[in-house]
């Protein structure tokens, strides 16, 4: 690895800026470092060729004095992400020849931000899994993995070739997409930082849907100074997405290093739950007690229905995806598998194309949205969402900012969790609620385990309100003392 | 509530997901995991309470004209299409 790539988004534009180096050359560098590690199967595409070629008019511009806010900037893609003319698979067998003849909004947004790419990153199948274990493209290692002794750690999921991605130097930056977690729960088991944006910030357009209520796109960035500046290029209105917000977002940048006097904190009791590591429960209380030290007012406040949340997700996002799946018929692309006739070629494709966790997961959807089951578990679930983001709007007429744990433990080893699917999904219990109200929330690295692994603290500010999530988290972030270095990863 | 082999069959119908005969008692058994651990739902009191489809509550969905957008694009459609032919998509026969 290079300096090059232990570089910020925020020095590499102002190293671009100051001539020190190319775009062309910052691109090469990254380059050279995806190669060397390769064994973290972060990428399951690299596209070398396209970045040196978008390096190179990148640097064109900016001698012509056009210069956009990444201007530059190599960043990864996770593969979710329709990219024009490049294979885009959601990392389903299904669609592991597609390729799309349109962009998304989001990477068209960060090209038109000079941008250059470096490839697709590596997902679970549909975004569905908190490990990156159910890729069809294998699995992610974590780099923090070396740390340990234990090749086959997890970066998380389901954005875990983004999150060891960023974490291990092979890009700058990268995109993910948060369901209930997925931006956030990778980015503290990687020691990164990741955002999810308020449901409607950034268009869903070009995304391969998942639970269209739910899925929200976001960056993953070694600092929230990155994450503002990555953000701020990827969010805007989309006439192509009926649920993209027409608010502006505000200047991000310019809510860091703004004090956090006064502003109030709630610690939620009903976080506190079984199971959570005692060093994670220490680590919360001391991020309590740093913004408290900065002026910030600390209130112990109550989500009495949080318990109910992931049962509530685990009902409302296998019934969307169950619905948005079922366009993967193997009839106008993706994978066909022939059978005797049209019912049988869907049956044989759908069981070839999917993963076990995606036909579970579509099954599942399936049963709770079948006549005699809908008002059961489909429209008791929607209620108890209501009820959930209600709480949380209540919560907010006390405080500015609520203050959670990511995630319940660190990163685990490869097949720790693949036998017990509800342990699978408990990683996910502090994420899940801001998903289900749709509210803008940030995972930032703290801490390590006593094992010498990353822990993450997240924040949850009211909806639009990511000028002040940005703000409680630059004084967090600035607080833990967390280097933004990437680690030195060797490959094996 | 516990889900059976002949349950897993009939979702796995509606799904169009063909599951083998000896994956059957296994999925029975992991959908039954799952359905019984969302059953903890029925403790919540949910009574008068609306329930909530989008992703942020309040949201309003726009409007806009019934336009043509976008057209003229077949050779895009058909790109990723398994079989086409002249122009269509060539599909397996539907009706026998």
């Amino acid at each position: 690895m290079s300096e090059l790539t232990a570089l910020t988004i925020a020095e590499a534009l102002k190293g671009l800026k100051a001539r020190e180096y190319t775009a062309e050359e910052l691109t090469e560098e990254h380059i050279k470092s995806i190669e060397a590690a390769r064994d973290l199967n972060a990428f399951v595409l690299e596209t070398p060729d396209q970045a040196i070629e978008d390096a190179r008019a990148s640097d064109v511009r900016r001698a012509g004095g056009e210069v956009g806010a990444l201007e530059g900037i190599p960043l990864g893609i996770k593969d979710l992400f329709c990219t024009k003319d490049i294979r885009t698979t959601a990392c389903s067998h299904i669609l592991d020849n597609f390729v799309p003849s349109y962009e998304s909004f989001v990477t068209e947004k960060l090209r038109a931000a000079g941008a250059t790419f470096l490839g697709k990153t590596n997902l679970d199948e549909f975004a569905m899994g908190s490990s990156n274990e159910t890729s069809y493209f294998g699995p992610v290692r974590n780099p923090w993995g070396q740390a340990v002794d234990d090749p086959g750690l997890v970066p998380g999921g389901s954005s875990g070739g983004s999150a060891s991605a960023v974490a291990a130097g092979l890009c700058l930056g990268a995109t993910g997409t948060d369901t209930g977690g997925s931006i956030r729960q990778p980015a503290a088991f990687c020691g990164i930082v990741g955002m999810k944006p308020t449901y409607g910030r950034c268009s869903r357009w070009g995304i391969v849907a998942f639970a269209s209520s739910l899925d929200q796109a976001g960056p993953m960035t070694r600092t929230v100074k990155d994450a503002a500046i990555m953000l701020g290029a990827m969010a805007g209105f989309d006439e192509n997405d009926s649920t993209s917000s027409q608010n502006v977002i505000p200047d991000l940048e310019a809510c860091l290093g703004q004090d956090i006097k006064g502003l109030r904190i709630g610690i939620p009791r009903e976080y506190r739950v079984e199971g959570m590591d005692q060093e994670i429960e220490t680590l919360w209380a001391k991020g309590a007690r740093w913004l408290e030290e900065q002026g910030a007012e600390v209130i112990e406040i109550s989500l009495p229905k949080t318990k109910y949340a992931l049962p509530t997700y685990y009902i409302i996002a296998p019934a969307e995806a169950s619905s948005n799946l079922a366009r993967y018929d193997g009839m106008r692309f993706g994978l066909r598998v022939d059978g005797q006739n049209l019912e049988e070629t869907y049956m044989k494709t759908r069981a070839e194309g999917f993963g076990a966790e995606v036909r579970r997961r579509v099954l599942i959807g399936t049963y709770v949205l079948s006549a005699g089951y809908y008002d059961a578990y489909y429209l008791k679930a929607q209620k108890v969402r209501r009820i959930i983001s209600e709480e949380f709007a209540s919560a907010f007429d006390q405080v500015d900012a609520v203050l959670t744990p990511t995630a319940p433990t660190p990163a685990f080893s490869q097949g720790a969790k693949t036998d017990d699917l509800i342990s699978m999904y408990l990683n996910d219990v502090f994420t899940v609620p801001a998903s289900l109200a749709g509210l803008p929330a940030i995972s930032i690295p703290a801490g390590l385990s006593s094992q010498g692994l990353p822990l993450g603290l997240q924040l949850i500010t009211r909806a639009f309100d990511e000028s002040t999530l940005f703000r409680v988290a630059g004084a967090l972030e600035e607080a833990a003392g967390w280097s933004p270095r990437p680690l030195r990863y060797q490959g094996s | 509530m516990s889900v059976d082999k002949s349950t897993v069959m009939r979702i796995s119908q509606l799904a169009r997901i063909e599951v083998a005969e000896g994956d059957q008692d296994k999925l029975a058994d992991e959908l039954d995991n799952i359905l019984t651990w969302v059953e903890q739902l029925n403790e919540v009191d949910t009574e008068g309470v609306a329930p909530m489809s989008s992703g942020l509550p309040g949201a309003v969905l726009p409007q806009r004209e019934d336009l043509v957008s976008a057209g003229n694009r077949q050779p895009d459609i058909l790109r990723n299409a398994p079989d086409s032919r002249s122009g269509f998509f060539v599909v397996p026969k539907v009706i026998e």
